[in-house]
């Protein structure tokens, strides 16, 4: 279960690929670019961040009375509220809740919770057909693939991935890869599952406790889609999406957004509080892992998490690596710090998916110190001797000699005889990660000290 | 122990020292003046369109010049000559063309619209319809989303949604494309003042 994820191994193939890590690249700083635009046209943004992160740290520290008040209202609403510890019983659950419908069919939209959880194979494996409806979602499930981007799942894939999986899958024209005409024949592939299915799921935004209501912002319409059109909506929620106040949504729905793709709102922010006439409706709420996080002294702040992706899409390591190659449900920036909760040994290498140029904390609505967090893991991983071989040798090198000013001159003199002379084969060993993409640079033809020691005799014998 | 108490016990030995609620101000100064503009404004970058009602013509003539090639309508707003109203079941309105609704009220920050059951009559109106038609009185617009969730409509729905133009998605390149699963096109048709 936990092998170790080579990060810089898995982002091999995609960065070897010029056009898609061009695309990717350019697609998600176009979406930092907008998020900008967007956060700039509010006064009151920077005002915004600092209330949403109040709320949200409120929250988590009276989190257990916001669940049971949640729980209470959602009840009285006529919602049939579960619990699950963990992965494999929200899992139960919901086949539970679809058996005693006879339920073969689930619709649902994307949910990151439903991923962690690998719910839709354990579903299928006890014969229920389990439809993926948002676009990019359903590309990944037809691509037997992860999502890798929260927000946008198939963000690595270029209009020929998609028209190629399709093709296979739904039967569109291989040679047409038109964006219209594969969203098209998506949607005209999908409409009779949500007429047909027995049920369908959602995932949730929020969790109003004031109003035992569940929040789902989407643009596809295919949420509102799932949860209305079958008799029967589950929705499932990670216990740290509570929120207090139906007033306090102004704030996250201002943000969210703005923060995820740069428009003001999503084209659909759906408020679920009741079962409709004749129908039912079942909120999870599922803890799996979360309350051990909770106890955590320096990465509890990550439960403040609204999932909106802003610090993937402006984090340059996660741009030029694609979300695949950090091998959990959660990449990028926020995934460096929340897969280590989950498993230390299979996610060490991620923390070391960063520059730490600070960017991600910067943009987060809910200020997340990510960075922050992400040296903090570097050092439990190292403390708990999860390093790799070469990375803990060259530590320990580099340690020696930076502790040593003599050391270092003779070090730092020699490197730079080194790349001049040295033969490539030599400097862009396989042990050279760092090079592997790069070009060292042309060395100076004097060290800073030996400039300044030629200085201090030039002055000395004018 | 339940999976609940076991939670419950679990999240309230971690939680961490009590952090204060902060009050959420209404953050409203800048929307005292006419809304119309500013909604409309927001409305069409988000996809909708939006359109004055004539009040020299029945409204019901005016949709179906809107929608030349449309052959099935159905209402929610009573009164609606010649248009259906939406049954119970949901599947049924899988055939709709054009789905014809009036909202609560809109926000002029976003350009959405608060609709709830009581608007849509059958929810899945607003998302199996090809399009969708939304009435909406030019007086029932709040500024910003702060003020929109001080609105009482929202205590009595079962289900509502802030809707902001058509159903739309850019998963593949970035592509913008209009009509995703759900309604293709959005149209406000505003309401002469009674």
């Amino acid at each position: 279960m936990s092998r170790r994820v080579d990060h810089v191994k898995a982002a091999r193939t995609f960065i070897q690929d010029e056009p898609h890590i061009k695309f990717h690249d350019q697609r998600l700083w176009g979406l930092r670019q907008l998020r900008d635009g967007q956060a700039h046209g509010i006064a009151e943004w920077e005002q915004l961040r600092e209330l949403a992160s109040q709320i949200k740290e409120h929250t988590l520290s009276h989190l257990g009375d916001y669940l049971e008040q949640f729980e209470r209202n959602a009840t009285a609403n006529g919602v049939i509220v579960h619990w699950a510890a963990d992965a494999a019983e929200h899992n139960r659950i919901v086949h539970e809740i679809l058996s005693a419908q006879a339920v073969t069919l689930l619709v649902k939209s994307k949910s990151m919770l439903t991923e962690e959880c690998e719910m839709r194979p354990y579903l299928e494996a006890r014969g229920i057909a389990v439809v993926e409806t948002d676009l990019g979602e359903r590309i990944q499930q037809l691509d037997h693939e992860m999502p890798s981007h929260i927000v946008v799942p198939a963000v690595h894939k270029l209009r020929g991935d998609v028209a190629q999986v399709f093709a296979e899958n739904i039967g569109t024209d291989p040679t047409n890869d038109d964006p219209a005409y594969l969203a098209e024949g998506m949607r005209q592939d999908t409409r009779p599952y949500f007429l047909k299915a027995g049920a369908g799921m959602t995932g949730c935004n929020f969790a109003v406790a004031e109003t035992g209501s569940v929040v789902v912002c989407t643009n596809e319409g295919n949420a509102d889609l799932s949860a209305n059109v079958p008799p029967l909506h589950i929705a499932s929620i990670g216990i740290e999406k509570l929120i207090p106040r139906q007033s306090d949504l102004g704030v996250f729905i201002r943000m969210l957004s703005r923060s995820a793709l740069g428009s003001p709102i999503t084209q659909y922010t759906s408020h679920f509080r009741a079962p409709k006439a004749g129908g039912a409706m079942h909120f999870i709420l599922v803890d799996n892992g979360r309350s051990a996080r909770l106890a955590m002294d320096d990465f509890w702040y990550s439960l403040k998490c609204i999932r909106c992706g802003a610090c993937m899409n402006t984090c340059p390591v996660y741009r030029r690596s694609g979300g695949l190659s950090y091998g959990g449900v959660y990449a990028g920036p926020i995934g460096a710090i929340i897969n280590p909760t989950f498993d230390l040994k299979k996610y060490s290498a991620l923390p070391f998916a960063s520059t730490l140029n600070g960017s991600c904390s910067n943009v987060c609505p809910v200020k997340i110190n990510i960075h922050e967090q992400i040296y903090k893991w570097r050092q439990i991983v190292a403390e708990q001797g999860e390093l790799g071989f070469i990375k803990k040798e060259s530590m320990k090198l580099a340690g020696k000699v930076l502790a040593d000013p003599k050391r270092y001159r003779a070090f730092s003199e020699g490197s730079n005889r080194a790349i001049d002379t040295l033969p490539r084969a030599l400097l862009y060993n396989p042990f050279n990660a760092w090079g592997k993409q790069r070009e060292l640079p042309t060395p100076a033809a004097q060290t800073f000290h030996q400039w300044y020691a030629a200085q201090r005799k030039e002055q000395a014998d004018e | 122990m339940s999976s609940r108490d076991a939670i419950l016990a679990a999240v309230r030995a971690r939680q961490p020292a009590a952090r204060a609620l902060p009050e959420v101000p209404l953050f409203d100064a800048e929307y005292a003046g006419d809304l119309v503009p500013r909604f409309a404004m927001a409305l069409e970058k988000m996809g909708g369109r939006w359109l004055d009602a004539d009040a020299s013509v029945p409204l019901a003539t005016q949709i179906r010049l809107l929608y030349p090639s449309a052959q099935r309508f159905c209402s929610a707003v009573a009164g609606m000559d010649g248009f259906a109203s939406p049954g119970a079941d949901a599947a049924a309105l899988a055939n709709v063309d054009v789905g014809i609704v009036q909202a609560a009220f809109g926000v002029a920050e976003t350009g959405s619209l608060f609709l709830s059951e009581h608007e849509y009559g059958n929810n899945a109106l607003g998302y199996l319809a090809q399009h969708l038609l939304v009435l909406l009185h030019p007086t029932q617009l709040v500024g910003n989303l702060h003020q929109a969730y001080q609105r009482p409509e929202w205590r009595s729905a079962r289900y509502a949604a802030l809707v902001t133009g058509p159903s739309a998605t850019a998963d593949i390149e970035g592509v913008l494309i209009r009509g995703a699963q759900g309604v293709r096109s959005l149209t406000v048709l505003a309401l002469a003042n009674p």
